[in-house]
């Protein structure tokens, strides 16, 4: 095979043809994508979850990651927060002519084999080539089911309830600090957290945690996520700063560049609300599972002020926070 | 107005030096300041800007002390 | 003293109703950061002064700026403040969509090696800032000298901090105490204050950026005017000296000179800028007579924001019509103004 990708590997024809068998098929084998037909027809249950999802990260390769494993970590995660488990995946390719054809390989076996590890299979795919200078973006659609003990599952944004705990799984603000320390020039050992979090909620849930609001804390930050979740079940969100999770790479990292680790994204972190006599048990069961190492509790909400999320400053001010206004942008002067 | 920060010079290189915040690592002009290596300096868009004196802090506290007093 | 009892003091204090002016929007942000408003008693109020480059950094100078990034041939690069705010008809990240080719920096040395990379472009680096950052430019065009650099040119708004205080004092503004810019002082030292301080009975403290600085400066600061002390006070001794860096100023002085410069939503001040100096105009992108000021919004009332005479809630687009998402004014585009620096608090 060449190098490179050419206009030509999207034509339809034997390229494309041997695109796919060469790579993607390869890397992807499963029953059904290999039968090659128009669809892929699959078992369900009664309700299923559906989401989609397109990632256009650069560099695509990264430190802890790269956009093939952040593609399946990413729509996975977005099924398991409202309690499905996921099982079926749809990939589409758009590449840019001049995509590195070894990358693309190196891209579509993490993914894979990401795949592999959240128990999901890709059944679906679609390769198209436009003109570009060799990036590529991928879009993944997800499908969740809802067997035995899930079928009357409902973990929804309005869950919140007064005397609920809020607890996040881990360091907050690694996906993004990694990418943009090589965009900035800055040396670090800072790797992105992406990962599927597929062993903690499958815990959680089996041990009969009752959660009642789950998000994975993506672009926006930790800070979006939880005034989302304050609008939705008009309940007043407060947080602890002294609690929160942030190593001190992260927070020179976020110091050198005035940004704000709380408007940082993850990309393998989650933040669930729950009842606050289960938040013991919650965090314990996070600790024991795969990436949730650092889980912990990081505050409570009440109800005296709908919709607002507060955070008790480490020398003991109060500051509301809002959604993340503008893209986050590092300031300088 | 003006971000920066307090790092360790690790290395010098020429006009440079390599700070470090906590593991983050920041190549930064050293022309405006005589450093050393094991200097704590305060980096401010790629150049250093001062030294970050620790024995102040003692100064402060009796800048503190003075303003206690005050009535 | 222990920082309790700093912190008691400020919440209990019961004297005359003071305002205090943070000048620099670096501690706009950490004090909005620290939540130090809920720690101070209802006497004490903070306001914010002009000290956000990008705040007050006037419409011409974006719209050249834009103006540049949009050439054939031309690559702007800047920090990330700078792409957001509006210019009279559009932003530097609006004319990224129309094909204007930006590049967003930490530092202004990574235009050496970007123009380097490409020397058939031409580079302008977007030189705003205070005292702080006019010496990392100095250095800047040092080696562009030295390495034979001749792609890469600055389009300068640099503005200096005692101008523009005189002016608020010399205009009435409500402030009985200022918050000192630590770090303008680590370049300039303290004293560049103190002629300010004695002729308008007014006192400064120099504050560092944490938390514990901020509200150690702040309890100076309550002191000096109980006490009827019209000084500057040094409460950042770890950076700042009386006379700063020496070598920071004298190269500041070697490549630029004082000029009269606009200031976004006040307007002309006399020597309140610098630009460079005429044997280095060469590295000059166009960057004198940028003064033109368009209002996006003629109900914005920024410059009256901008000058501690008036709340950024009190405007009538606070939130009606201006928001970070849809920003009037300039005040409300930076996280450093004060505009969006009580947006998010109040949210």
């Amino acid at each position: 095979m060449e190098d490179r990708i050419r206009m030509v590997h999207g034509s339809g024809g034997s390229a494309t043809n041997e695109l796919i068998s060469d790579l993607f098929a390869r890397a992807f084998q499963s029953e059904t994508l290999d039968r090659m037909e128009d669809c892929a027809i699959v078992a369900g249950t009664e309700r299923i979850a559906v989401t989609t999802d397109s990632f256009v990260v650069t560099p695509v390769e990264f430190p802890g990651g790269d956009i093939g494993r952040l593609s399946v970590c990413g729509t996975v995660n977005d099924l398991l927060m409202r309690g499905a488990q996921p099982k079926y995946l749809t990939c589409g390719f758009i590449l840019q002519e001049g995509t590195s054809i070894e990358v693309l390989r190196r891209v579509a076996e993490s993914m894979a084999e990401t795949a592999r590890e959240a128990g999901v299979q890709i059944v679906a795919g679609d390769t198209k080539v436009v003109n570009g200078s060799g990036e590529f973006y991928i879009n993944t659609t997800g499908v969740g089911i809802f067997d035995g003990d899930r079928s009357r599952l409902d973990i929804c944004a309005a869950g919140a309830k007064e005397g609920d705990a809020i607890l996040v799984s881990g360091n907050l603000g690694d996906h993004h600090a990694a990418i943009l320390s090589g965009r900035m020039g800055i040396k670090n050992q800072i790797v992105s957290d992406c990962a599927p979090l597929c062993d903690m909620v499958e815990r959680l849930l089996a041990a009969g945690i009752h959660i009642h609001a789950m998000r994975d804390v993506t672009r926006g930050g930790l800070a979006t996520v939880l005034k989302e979740l304050a609008e939705a079940a008009q309940k007043t969100f407060t947080l602890e700063q002294e609690l929160l999770p942030i190593t001190r790479q992260v927070q020179d990292f976020c110091g050198l560049l005035g940004l704000d680790p709380l408007y940082m994204g993850n990309e393998g972190k989650l933040a669930a609300i729950l009842p606050g006599e289960e938040a013991e048990r919650a965090v314990s069961i996070m600790r024991e599972a795969k990436y949730g190492g650092n889980a912990c509790r990081i505050g409570t909400v009440t109800a005296e002020e709908p919709g607002r999320l507060l955070l008790k400053t480490r020398i003991g001010g109060l500051r509301s926070l809002d959604v993340l206004m503008g893209e986050g942008l590092p300031r300088i002067c | 107005m003006c971000v920066a920060l307090p790092g360790k010079v690790i290395e010098l290189q020429g006009a440079d030096a390599v700070v470090d915040f906590n593991g983050n690592q920041v190549k930064a002009r050293a022309g405006l300041v005589d450093v050393q290596v094991g200097d704590y300096v305060l980096v401010h868009a790629g150049c250093i800007l001062q030294k970050v004196s620790t024995e102040e802090a003692e100064n402060l506290n009796a800048l503190m002390d003075e303003v206690g007093a005050w009535s | 003293m222990e920082l309790e009892a700093v912190k008691a003091y400020l919440k209990a204090y019961d004297g005359p109703e003071l305002s205090i002016m943070e000048v620099c929007g670096s501690h706009t942000a950490a004090i909005a950061e620290n939540g130090i408003p809920g720690l101070l008693s209802p006497k004490l109020s903070l306001v914010s002064g002009p000290g956000c480059p990008v705040c007050v950094t006037p419409s011409a100078y974006i719209d050249r700026l834009t103006a540049l990034a949009l050439e054939e041939g031309v690559t702007v690069v800047t920090f990330g403040d700078l792409l957001r705010v509006p210019g009279s008809s559009r932003s530097l990240g609006m004319a990224q969509g129309e094909g204007a080719r930006v590049e967003m920096v930490y530092s202004p040395m990574d235009v050496i090696a970007l123009a380097k990379k490409e020397p058939g472009r031409q580079f302008v680096f977007a030189a705003v800032g205070f005292e702080t950052t006019t010496p990392v430019y100095a250095l800047l065009v040092q080696a562009l000298t030295e390495e034979g650099v001749e792609n890469v040119r600055l389009l300068t708004a640099l503005k200096t901090m005692p101008p523009v205080i005189d002016y608020l004092c010399a205009n009435g503004a409500p402030v009985q105490g200022f918050l000192a810019p630590g770090h303008v002082c680590a370049v300039t030292g303290s004293k560049i204050f103190a002629g300010l301080a004695e002729s308008y009975r007014v006192p400064f403290g120099v504050s560092g950026f944490g938390a514990e600085e901020i509200l150690i400066a702040l309890y100076g600061l309550v002191k000096m005017c109980e006490s009827g002390r019209a000084e500057v006070r040094n409460f950042y001794p770890s950076v700042v000296t009386e006379d700063g860096n020496l070598k920071a100023k004298a190269l500041v002085e070697k490549y630029f000179t004082e000029t009269d410069a606009a200031w976004r939503g006040i307007g002309r001040i006399e020597r309140s800028g610098l630009v460079l100096r005429e044997e280095y105009s060469r590295y000059d992108a166009g960057s004198l007579g940028l003064d033109e000021d368009q209002k996006k919004n003629q109900a914005c009332c920024c410059d009256r924001v901008l000058m501690g005479r008036m709340r950024a809630q009190e405007c009538p687009l606070f939130k009606t019509v201006c928001s970070p998402m849809n920003p009037q004014g300039a005040c409300m585009v930076s996280t450093e103004g004060a505009c969006f620096s009580y947006y998010m608090r109040g949210a």
